[in-house]
């Protein structure tokens, strides 16, 4: 979707604001924040995709008011409202409905270590056959599909170059609203700064993007 | 959701190809309560939200805790340097890294999550590159940890793609002319860390001393791996 977190190329956002020793977390919440997001994906309601998605369906205002971990916290609570592990009576509450059943955690203290910090890897089995090969010159499309992609606007309808083939992944496209994984390459693709940003870009520079092949055309 | 805005969705997903269902669709309904949900204070809210989890029998705090504690004090950019500090004193090595980081990566142990399929970009003195995510914040957790909130906030995110070089000015950087640089947007699962140049003047330090000359900064290419100053702290 054409959101506000596909900021590549925006202006008008300020200074980097770079802060000197940063603690990995700035409160206590936000590390629980951030382990809770780990370890109850665990129970396969959703997949990563489909969470980064719920970060892009925070309205706009709220997408630029709220802190990172602000944002991971209304998404989480979302999207587990959505998948039925809470209900939204339950998170106002902050008490299980009466009667509920209590479940046993996938992810114990016992397990931690090998279940939550190996995520699912997204690469597949490389039974698909490319659609482009290294040298090809290719066109990002031209498209504004109104779920998650991970096409950035900055690169639609620009031509670039397959520097890479990074084998074979999950589609997010697809993946993230549960309409199947859809498996297919990715590639590293270069664009010169001067096709995506024109001529005051220095004629060297570059961005490279990773792209699945149906992002593209040849061109 | 008016039937229009559905009508849209239906032909948008067609055109891409996407099989049109009912759950594309709901995607659309989304945005109008997920802004029901704001937390006032956050705190407050992820209390409330963790002691229902526990009582559900959802979460173990216990591992929750373990999670904190791993990003807190075990996985750090210490790793990435530890491995920028291996490919700068043995040749063979930085060869296996940049021709297949992940299988180079495991030798010296690390993988996991995002980690998987992590690829490593030289600086030369012909090339810099710079690392990116700008539609989220994707960043090779093994070998840095957590981002900080510049790698993750709209200026940095923003501009990398359209003005690295004023942003790396920014961040005290500025390249000379001749100088290619590369910005890699990860948009993919794809994970990418910098190999720094080795300063000059490095050349009879030892890995451990070399592995301290090496930032978080200088492995995300917004800043080079340097001597220490003179009268610094070692």
């Amino acid at each position: 979707m054409n959101g506000v977190h596909d900021m590549g190329g925006e202006q008008g956002m300020g200074p980097i604001q770079y802060e000197k020793n940063e603690p990995v977390f700035h409160a206590p919440w936000e590390g629980r924040v951030y382990a809770i997001n780990r370890t109850l994906g665990a129970w396969r309601k959703w997949n990563l995709d489909a969470s980064r998605h719920g970060v892009e369906l925070l309205p706009p205002a709220d997408y630029f008011r709220m802190s990172y971990y602000e944002r991971w916290l209304t998404r989480l609570i979302n999207i587990s409202i959505k998948t039925g592990l809470v209900t939204r009576e339950e998170v106002e509450s902050g008490k299980p409905a009466p009667g509920a059943a209590k479940a046993t955690p996938p992810i114990t203290v016992a397990n931690v270590e090998a279940a939550a910090m190996i995520r699912a890897s997204a690469r597949r089995p490389d039974a698909v056959a490319p659609r482009f090969a290294v040298g090809q010159k290719v066109r990002a499309r031209n498209m504004n599909p109104i779920g998650h992609t991970r096409l950035p606007r900055y690169a639609r309808a620009k031509s670039g170059v397959i520097e890479r083939d990074h084998g074979v992944f999950l589609f997010p496209d697809t993946n993230a609203h549960f309409l199947g994984e859809k498996p297919q390459h990715v590639y590293s693709v270069r664009f010169s700064a001067r096709e995506l940003w024109g001529e005051a870009a220095k004629p060297q520079d570059s961005v490279y993007l990773d792209l699945f092949d149906d992002y593209l055309e040849s061109a | 959701m008016d039937t229009t805005r559905r009508g849209f969705l239906a032909s948008t997903v067609a055109a891409s190809g996407v099989a049109a269902t009912q759950n594309m669709a709901h995607a659309a309904d989304e945005h109008a309560h997920d802004h029901q949900m704001l937390p006032s204070d956050p705190t407050l809210r992820v209390k409330s939200l963790e002691s229902l989890l526990v009582e559900k029998g959802l979460v173990d705090p216990a591992a929750l805790d373990a999670v904190v504690e791993t990003y807190e004090r075990k996985v750090g950019p210490r790793n990435g340097a530890r491995v920028v500090a291996r490919a700068w004193i043995d040749p063979a090595y930085k060869a296996r890294l940049l021709a297949d980081g992940r299988a180079a990566l495991k030798e010296l142990g690390y993988g996991g999550a995002t980690g998987e399929d992590t690829l490593v970009v030289e600086n030369t003195p012909r090339v810099h590159n710079l690392v990116v995510c700008t539609l989220c914040s994707c960043y090779p957790w093994p070998l840095l940890g957590l981002p900080p909130v510049w790698y993750k906030s709209a200026p940095y995110r923003s501009r990398a793609v359209i003005d690295p070089r004023g942003v790396l000015r920014e961040f005290g950087l500025t390249l000379a002319d001749d100088v290619d640089v590369r910005v890699w947007d990860s948009t993919a699962e794809l994970r990418y860390l910098v190999l720094p140049e080795r300063p000059t003047g490095s050349e009879n330090m030892s890995e451990e001393a070399l592995a301290a000359l090496v930032t978080r900064d200088a492995m995300v290419g917004v800043a080079k791996a340097t001597l220490p100053q003179k009268g610094a702290q070692p």
